[in-house]
């Protein structure tokens, strides 16, 4: 996963295109808002690509552990009226959405 | 209903070589699923398999499953790959209500396995498939869609959600690119999930079952103008749910692909969708729509380093797969590479191979299942391995055969029982009393009956004419319903008669 690199400002058009990957509705100003702040944020980041890191090793993950794992047992689940009650809708024991468009099952 | 325009079969060949690739996505048949303990048993009531982990729930923390870990590990050693020393999961983000937490848990620029392959056969000549990867993910829930006319999603009102398949281990086994096949494409994509699937059954780690979706694939077809340096485009083929199907996608696709070339029309990179009853493609997401995964590594979960000793534990334990089964099946059953060709097209190598280990010779295993077998397979429609009757159950019936208990006519009502859930071919050949007749009474009656009732064959035959002894044979065997023994009913006659 390489390191992103931050050549061009973000437009209003990266956000958009953020927002809407993320189901978020964001108004015209808002977009102006954002690319404003989101760039500051970056910027203040980016400031860690001038640190020394020629003899660090990369940090791959916050804690230095590997093969943590469970063995393959099975045990019991939810109660599905439980699992329903947290769902918005539900309809035959199943998990009520609206329509998906766009897109074949 | 498809209004493509199709060049026919031959006719893309003169112009085109096609180029294939596959994904092959494969259910783990693990007790739990991959990241949490809820069940992954198939056919459970909508909904009764999941947790705060496979749902998504805030606060929730995957742990991952290490069957599944060393279920893929396996796979990867089985088709010759290079195993990671390291590696990590990702999130591959997008929103769609089958995916409960808004990512899918999956491998990205870090698979488990890499850089494999798998030799094929197709017609006596050996296609080399190199693989690409073969990295673990989870799969997803099920949608059903309400309210369309076909249970498809357009026209559907709304969908409803099963999540009980989210969260099941799933390995993705995808192919470099395979040019050169030429009129074979086809069948070499069929031969290379075929032997897939075999080698998943020989390392016991999914049931592969493909109409329970254990074994699903994704089929890449493109073709470029004969003698061009560069491929063509590709499209993809989802959907593609039997191995019958795999070489019809790819086989549509090229005429499709080939009549949209000849027209100067340029190939779309895009995705379809697999109709198993027309055996034809339509277009589903288009490039222009495909979403941005937006991957990063996967906090939540440490990274995975398998360390030597492990991996060359599982090798050491791999079973013999199913190439140097073949070779030393075929030496031991002493049959051609081509016999060996036909069993393992009709599927046929593992029940013939049980059948022998029961005790049956390979000659009379091989008889039955690529003979009265087969023939009731096709009959009804289905898969060898689907018949109800076990290789136990058919070395049984040989063995009565041999014994001189019952003949091949006699077996061949047996089997009917069988087939019909009588029981065990001994326990059938006894309730349905099919056992050959001895010189019992029973038969001495019969022969002494059938010379009576035909005093003019009977008179020719003692007046040297033995040929005619056959009528008389057959009026026995009429009378006990072909439970004698021909040549005792012929040994009798001629006892009387000559």
């Amino acid at each position: 996963m390489s390191t992103p690199s931050r050549k061009d400002p973000l437009s209003r058009q990266d956000i958009a295109h953020l927002a809407r990957l993320a189901r978020l509705a964001v108004t015209d100003e808002e977009l102006d808002l954002f690319a404003g702040q989101l760039e500051a944020v970056l910027d203040a980041v980016a400031h860690v690509g001038q640190a020394d890191v020629e003899d660090v090793p990369p940090t791959t993950h916050a804690v230095p552990m590997t093969n943590v794992m469970r063995p393959d047992v099975a045990r019991p689940s939810l109660p599905r009226e439980v699992v329903l009650a947290g769902a918005p809708a539900a309809e035959d024991d199943r998990i009520r959405v609206p329509r998906i468009l766009g897109e074949e099952a | 209903m498809s209004t493509d325009r199709l060049v026919d079969f031959d006719e893309v060949l003169t112009r085109y070589e096609p180029v294939i690739g596959l994904e092959t996505h494969v259910e783990l048949g693990t007790a739990s699923k991959m990241f949490c303990g809820c069940s992954t048993t198939f056919g459970g009531e909508p909904n009764t398999q999941t947790c705060p982990v496979c749902l998504g729930l805030p606060g929730s923390l995957p742990v991952a499953n290490a069957a599944a870990i060393e279920s893929t590990i396996r796979i990867g050693l089985a088709l010759g790959c290079r195993i990671a020393t390291w590696c990590r999961f990702a999130r591959k983000n997008y929103f769609y209500p089958d995916i409960p937490k808004g990512f899918q848990t999956t491998q990205y620029d870090e698979p488990l396995c890499t850089a494999g392959h798998l030799d094929v056969e197709v017609d006596g000549e050996t296609y080399r498939v190199e693989i690409e990867r073969v990295h673990l993910e989870e799969d997803t829930g099920k949608n059903l869609h309400v309210g369309g006319a076909t249970g498809r999603i357009h026209g559907a009102d709304h969908s409803l959600i099963d999540y009980n398949r989210a969260g099941i281990p799933l390995v993705e086994i995808v192919t470099r690119p395979i040019p050169g096949a030429g009129a074979k494409a086809p069948e070499v994509a069929k031969a290379y999930v075929t032997e897939l699937r075999e080698i998943l059954l020989a390392l016991g780690v999914s049931e592969v079952r493909m109409e329970q979706g254990n074994l699903r694939c994704d089929v890449n077809t493109s073709l470029a103008p004969i003698g061009s340096l560069e491929w063509g485009t590709r499209t993809e083929t989802k959907n593609v749910n039997s191995l019958r199907s795999v070489e019809r996608a790819v086989r549509f696709e090229m005429r499709r692909q080939a009549a949209l070339l000849d027209g100067d029309v340029r190939i779309l990179q895009e995705t379809r969708h697999f109709h198993e009853d027309t055996g034809t493609t339509s277009p589903g997401r288009s490039k222009e729509e495909a979403t941005d995964y937006r991957y990063f590594p996967e906090p939540d979960l440490v990274p995975v380093a398998p360390d030597e000793e492990w991996v060359g534990k599982l090798l050491a334990d791999l079973p013999e797969l199913p190439a140097a089964r073949r070779a030393r099946l075929s030496e031991e059953w002493g049959i051609a590479p081509t016999e060996m060709a036909w069993l393992v097209n009709a599927g046929a190598v593992g029940l013939v191979g049980d059948t022998v280990a029961a005790g049956a010779s390979p000659a009379d295993a091989r008889k039955w299942w690529l003979g009265e077998l087969a023939r009731r397979a096709n009959d009804a429609g289905v898969e060898l391995a689907e018949l109800a009757v076990t290789p136990a159950q058919v070395a049984e019936l040989v063995g009565l055969v041999s014994a001189g208990t019952i003949n091949d006519q006699l077996a061949r009502q047996a089997l009917d029982g069988v087939l019909a859930g009588e029981g065990g071919p001994a326990q059938v050949v006894e309730s349905r009393g099919l056992a050959v007749l001895g010189e019992s009474d029973e038969l001495v009656t019969a022969v002494d009956a059938a010379i009576e009732g035909n005093p003019d064959v009977a008179e020719k035959v003692r007046g040297g004419k033995v040929q005619a002894i056959g009528a008389l044979v057959g009026a026995v065997m009429k009378t006990t319903r072909g439970k004698a023994d021909a040549a005792t009913v012929k040994r009798m006659l001629e006892e009387r008669l000559c």
